[in-house]
C-alpha cells in the first residue's frame, strides 16, 4: 500500500461566539486508508468535518488544509466536492420523491443540447449502483427503498463526483446489523480501489474492525492519532483516549437521602414511529427511588430520548408493550396530560424546537404546563403568574432584567432554568431531564446541578439523561447504560467509571 | 413625544396603531371636507364592515394557531341561504333562524376541524375545498335564487338601538352605552393602579392617568355624540353592538383563559406545546369550528342588512378578513396576533375603503391602494424583523390586553423564514 499523505489539516482553530469549538486540531490522513475520528458528543468531530468540507468557508477558521499536496481554501461545499472531497451526513440528504438516478445526478445532470440525457443518467446510475452493490431499478423512488440502501445511494452519488476522500458521519447509526456490515464491506472495497475514507463513529467495534488509523478528539483538541495495526489498538485503548480527562470538582456537595422505589417501568417495548420493524426500546426495565438521581448513559441515537419520551405519555414512537408502576400501582399514561397528572415531567434535550415557544415571555412559559393552578373562574390570574415567575426567577437565579422578557433573548443556561421552573411548577414526583446541561456554560451547569440535587433532596425522583459521562458520574446515585434501544447495564455510582460505562454504552464485546 | 410617553407610559406603542387609524380618519375628514365624521357615514361604516370584522376575529385565532381559512365567505353564504329558506318555508321566527344558522356553522366547523385536526390535512386545502363546497351548496339549496328574509331578521343586520325613555334629543340607549363605556375606562384605570401598587410595580403619576382617561373618554363621548344624533330612527347600529360584544368576549378568551393560551402555544411551537400537555388537535379543531360559527353569524348579519340571501353573498370576504389580520400584526407562521390588532387592521381597511369612496375614487384605484397598504404594512414587519428590530405592527398592537409578545432577535427568525408569506408556507403549516 502506498503510504503518502492525501490530506493534512494543520492547527485548525474554529471559534463560535463565546466558545472555542476547535483549538489547534491537526489530523493527517494517508492515501487509501480508512481514518476514524473518535470523541465524545460535542468534542468537535462534526465541526472539524464542516471545516474540511467547506461548510465553514476559508477565513472562518484559522489553520491550513493541505489536500493532495497543495493548500486548499474551500469557500463552500461545491468547491470541496470539485476537489474530490465528499461528505455524507448522518441525516441523509436525499430527496424522497425523486428517483435513485435523479438523486445521484441532482445538480450535476448530464445534458445534450440543454436537455437532460436520461439514457446517459440511467446507464451511469446502473454502473454506479453496481460499484456499491445495489441492484434496483434506477427509477425507483428514494422513499421506496430502505435506509441501508439509501446510504448506498449516497455513496454512489459521491462516486459519481469522482470522489477521492469520502467523509462518512455516523454512517451506520441508522442501520441494522446486516446493512451495517454490508456498508463496512463496501468501505473496505473502496479502500482497495484507492479511495480514502474519514469515518466518524461511536461504534468502537466497527472502528476496531475496519479503521487503519484513529484520531481522537477531546474538548476540541486533537489528542492523539493511533495506527491500528502498528500500535495494536483495541477498544479499551480508544476509550481511554476518549475519556482521559480528570474529573474536576464540578459538582455541588450533596448527600443523597434515598427512599423507597416509587416509580418502575417493566418490559418497555416501543416501535419506531415511521419504520415499522425497528424498535427504539427493547424490553427495558428500570426503577427510581425517592430522592434518587438516576443516570441514563448512552451515546446519541442509542434510544435514551426515545425511551424517556415514550414513558412520558407515549409522546414518541408506537407503544408495543410494557407497564408503568407508580407507588406500586400500575398506571396507564396514554397522553402527555395524563403523564403530567401522574406526576411526571420531561425536560427535553432540544430546548429550541421541543421545549420552548420562542415567541413567548418568561412568565407565561413558567406557568404554561400548569395553567389550571392559576386559573380562577376561567380567568388566568396574571398577577399570580407574575408572582410565581418572580419566585422561580429568584430561587433559580435566572439572569434576566424581568420576567416580562422573551425567552428567545435568554442565554442557553437561563432558558434551561425557565424550562426547569416550568416543570417544577407542575409539582412533579419524577423529573426526566434529557441532556439538562447541553449548550450551557460551566457556571450555569454548576447551578443546574445544584437545582437537580435540591429536587432530589425534596424527595423527588430524577432521571438524568446525558452524553457527558463525567456529568453522570458526578451527579447520579445509580446509572443505567443504553445501547441500541436496550438497557445494557445498571451500575451503582461507587462501581462506575468512565471506562466501564463506555464499554456498556458501546456494547463492547469485553463488557462484563 | 416625551409627554406622550408619560401619559401612556410604556404603552405608547399600543396606541400607535390607533394613531395610524386616527390619522387616516383625520386625513379623509380634511380631504372630504368633513363628510367622513358624520353620523350617517359612521353608521354606514359600521354596518357595512361589521361582518368582515367579525370574520377577522375568528380568522386571527385561526392564523395564530398556524392555519388559514379560505372558506369563510362561502360558509357565510351557505348559512345565509339555509336560514333564509328555513324562515320562509318552515315559518321559523327570526331567533329560530339565528339558532339554526349558528348550529349550521358549528356543524360545518366540526367538518372542517375534523379534517384539519384529526386527519391532518393542511387547513389551506381543507378550506379551499370548503370554499368550493359551500359556495356550491349555497347555489344548490337556493337554486341560485335570491331569498328574502322577514323584517325581524333584518334587525340584526340593519337595526339600531331603539328609542326609549324621556325625549332628550339624543338616542338614550346610545348615550347610556357611551357613558357606561366611559365609566368602565375610569374603573379599569383605577383597578390597574391598584393592581400595580399591590404587585409592587411603579404606579404612574395621577395626572398621567387623568390625561389618559380624559383623552379616551373624550373619544368615546364624541363617538357617542355622533351615533346618538343621527337622523331620526337611527342610532348605534346593532351589528356594531354584536361586534363589540364579540371583541370583548374573544379578547377575553384569547388573553385570559387557558384555551386562549393554548392557541398561542400551539401556533408558537406545536411540539413544545404538546410536550407541555396541550392537546393540539383539540385546539385546532376548536379554532376551525369557531371560525365557521362566526362565519355563519357574519353571513346572517349580511343577509339581514341586504334583506335577502343571494348566490354571490360573501364572495372575497376571506381575503378581506385575512388582510385585516395581517395588517393587524399577525404572523403567517403562527403564534403571533391579537384580536384587537385585527379589528384595528380591519378598521384601517374599512376607513380606506370608505374615504376613497367619499373622494369619488373608483373601485379600481381603491383596490390598488388597499393592496399596497397590505404589502407595505407587512413588508415593514418583515424588514424590521430581519433587521433584528421588533415588528412594527407587532409592537403597535402587542400590549393590548397585556398579551405581550416579546421581540424576536434576528437569530431566531432568519431571513429565510421571513420570506414565508407564500402559499407553500401556508400549506406546510398544518
Amino acid at each position: 500500500m502506498e503510504n503518502h499523505t492525501i490530506l493534512e489539516m494543520r492547527s485548525i482553530t474554529k471559534e463560535f461566539p463565546g466558545v472555542k469549538a476547535l483549538s489547534d486540531v491537526s489530523i493527517t490522513v494517508r492515501a487509501g486508508e480508512i481514518h476514524a475520528i473518535c470523541g465524545e458528543n460535542g468534542a468537535g468531530k462534526s465541526t472539524l468535518m464542516k471545516v474540511l468540507s467547506g461548510l465553514y468557508p476559508y477565513g472562518d477558521y484559522s489553520g491550513s488544509i493541505i489536500f493532495q499536496g497543495s493548500e486548499v481554501q474551500f469557500k463552500d461545499i461545491r468547491s470541496s466536492e470539485a476537489a474530490g472531497i465528499v461528505i455524507i451526513h448522518q441525516e441523509l440528504a436525499l430527496i424522497p420523491e425523486l428517483s435513485i438516478a435523479e438523486n445521484i445526478f441532482l445538480g450535476n445532470e448530464p445534458t445534450r443540447f440543454g436537455v437532460i440525457d436520461w439514457d446517459k443518467v440511467n446507464r451511469e446510475t446502473l454502473e454506479l449502483m453496481a460499484r456499491v452493490g445495489l441492484s434496483e431499478d434506477p427509477t425507483t423512488k428514494i422513499k421506496d427503498i430502505g435506509v441501508g440502501k439509501q446510504q448506498l445511494v449516497e455513496i454512489a452519488k459521491a462516486l459519481s463526483k469522482s470522489v477521492k476522500l469520502l467523509i462518512l458521519d455516523e454512517p451506520t447509526a441508522a442501520l441494522n446489523e446486516t446493512d451495517s456490515q454490508h456498508l463496512l464491506d463496501l468501505m473496505s472495497g473502496l479502500r482497495s480501489k484507492g479511495i480514502s475514507c474519514i469515518m466518524i463513529s461511536h461504534k468502537l467495534n466497527e472502528i476496531e474492525q475496519i479503521a487503519d488509523s484513529i484520531t481522537i478528539i477531546r474538548d476540541g483538541k486533537s489528542i492523539e492519532t493511533l495506527h491500528v495495526k502498528e500500535d495494536g489498538v483495541d477498544e479499551d485503548r480508544i476509550i481511554r483516549g476518549m475519556v482521559g480527562r480528570s474529573l474536576e470538582s464540578r459538582f455541588p456537595e450533596h448527600t443523597p437521602k434515598l427512599g423507597e422505589v416509587f416509580f418502575e417501568v417493566r418490559d418497555w417495548t416501543v416501535g419506531h414511529p415511521s419504520v415499522p420493524d425497528r424498535l427504539v426500546a427493547k424490553g427495558s426495565n428500570f426503577y427510581v427511588r425517592r430522592g434518587e438521581i438516576v443516570g441514563f448513559a448512552g451515546l446519541m441515537g442509542a434510544g435514551r430520548t426515545e425511551l424517556a419520551r415514550s414513558v412520558f405519555g407515549r409522546s414518541y414512537g408506537n407503544f408495543k408493550s410494557g407497564q408503568i408502576f407508580i407507588n406500586g400501582k400500575e398506571v396507564t399514561l396514554k397522553s402527555v396530560p395524563q403523564a403530567i397528572e401522574a406526576g411526571l415531567a420531561y425536560v427535553t434535550e432540544d430546548r429550541k424546537s421541543l421545549g420552548l415557544n420562542l415567541l413567548d415571555d418568561i412568565k407565561s412559559t413558567t406557568v404554561s404546563a400548569n395553567l389550571k393552578k392559576i386559573t380562577r373562574n376561567l380567568v388566568v390570574d396574571k398577577d399570580e403568574e407574575y408572582k410565581i415567575a418572580e419566585e422561580y426567577r429568584k430561587s433559580l437565579r435566572t439572569k434576566t432584567p424581568s420576567v416580562n422578557e422573551g425567552v428567545a433573548k435568554l442565554s442557553g443556561g437561563n432558558q434551561q432554568k425557565v424550562v426547569l421552573s416550568k416543570w417544577m411548577f407542575t409539582d412533579p414526583e419524577l423529573l426526566i431531564l434529557d441532556e439538562p446541561t447541553r449548550g450551557i456554560d460551566v457556571g450555569a451547569k454548576f447551578e443546574i446541578y445544584g437545582i437537580i440535587q435540591r429536587l432530589a433532596s425534596q424527595g423527588k425522583g430524577v432521571i438524568v439523561i446525558s452524553s457527558e459521562l463525567p456529568e453522570l458520574l458526578g451527579l447520579s446515585d445509580r446509572i443505567y447504560t443504553i445501547f441500541e434501544g436496550a438497557i445494557t447495564g445498571e451500575i451503582a455510582r461507587e462501581d462506575a467509571s468512565q471506562e466501564s460505562l463506555m464499554k456498556l454504552m458501546t456494547a463492547s464485546k469485553k463488557a462484563a | 413625544m416625551n409627554s406622550l410617553k408619560k401619559i401612556f407610559g410604556g404603552d405608547t406603542r399600543q396606541f400607535g396603531m390607533i394613531f395610524a387609524l386616527i390619522a387616516l380618519v383625520i386625513f379623509f375628514q380634511w380631504q372630504t371636507g368633513g363628510k367622513t365624521l358624520t353620523s350617517g357615514n359612521m353608521m354606514n361604516l359600521f354596518n357595512g364592515n361589521s361582518y368582515i370584522l367579525i370574520l377577522a376575529i375568528g380568522m386571527v385565532l385561526v392564523i395564530i394557531a398556524g392555519h388559514i381559512d379560505l372558506s369563510v365567505g362561502s360558509v357565510a353564504a351557505f348559512a345565509g341561504i339555509v336560514v333564509a329558506i328555513a324562515m320562509r318555508d318552515w315559518g321559523l321566527p327570526w331567533f329560530g333562524g339565528i339558532l339554526v344558522g349558528l348550529l349550521l356553522g358549528a356543524v360545518i366547523g366540526a367538518w372542517q376541524g375534523f379534517w384539519v385536526a384529526y386527519v391532518g390535512i393542511p387547513a389551506f386545502i381543507v378550506t379551499l375545498a370548503g370554499m368550493l363546497l359551500f359556495r356550491g351548496a349555497n347555489q344548490f339549496v337556493g337554486k341560485s335564487n335570491t331569498v328574502p328574509v322577514p323584517e325581524g331578521f333584518q334587525y340584526i343586520g340593519s337595526g339600531y338601538l331603539p328609542e326609549v325613555g324621556p325625549v332628550t334629543g339624543y338616542n338614550n340607549l346610545t348615550l347610556l352605552l357611551g357613558l357606561l363605556l366611559v365609566a368602565f375606562v375610569i374603573y379599569n384605570e383605577l383597578r390597574t393602579r391598584k393592581r400595580l401598587a399591590r404587585v409592587g410595580a411603579e404606579v404612574p403619576e395621577m395626572w398621567v392617568s387623568l390625561v389618559k382617561v380624559g383623552l379616551i373618554s373624550a373619544a368615546i363621548l364624541y363617538a357617542t355624540y355622533l351615533f346618538a344624533t343621527g337622523r331620526p330612527g337611527t342610532s348605534f347600529p346593532i351589528p356594531g353592538l354584536i361586534l363589540g360584544a364579540l371583541v370583548v368576549i374573544f379578547g377575553f378568551i384569547s388573553n385570559k383563559t387557558i384555551a386562549g393560551r393554548h392557541v398561542y402555544a400551539v401556533g408558537g411551537n406545536r411540539h413544545a406545546a404538546e410536550l407541555s400537555g396541550v392537546q393540539s388537535k383539540k385546539v385546532n379543531f376548536m379554532v376551525m369550528m369557531n371560525m365557521s360559527i362566526l362565519a355563519a353569524l357574519a353571513g346572517m348579519i349580511f343577509v339581514g342588512r341586504s334583506t335577502a340571501s343571494g348566490p354571490f353573498d360573501g364572495v372575497g370576504w376571506e381575503l378581506d378578513a385575512i388582510a385585516a389580520v395581517f395588517i393587524g400584526g399577525a404572523a403567517v407562521t403562527g403564534g403571533v396576533g391579537t384580536v384587537i390588532g385585527s379589528i384595528i387592521g380591519g378598521l384601517v381597511m374599512a376607513v380606506l375603503n370608505n374615504g376613497l369612496q367619499l373622494l369619488g375614487i373608483g373601485a379600481d384605484m381603491t383596490q390598488i391602494i388597499k393592496g399596497l397598504v397590505l404589502l407595505v404594512a407587512v413588508a415593514f414587519d418583515v424588514y424590521n424583523k430581519t433587521q433584528g428590530k421588533p415588528s412594527i405592527t407587532g409592537l403597535l398592537t402587542r400590549n393590548f390586553g397585556n398579551k405581550s409578545k416579546p421581540d424576536l432577535p434576528s437569530e431566531v427568525r432568519s431571513p429565510d423564514s421571513e420570506q414565508s408569506i407564500s402559499t407553500k408556507e401556508v400549506i406546510s403549516k398544518s
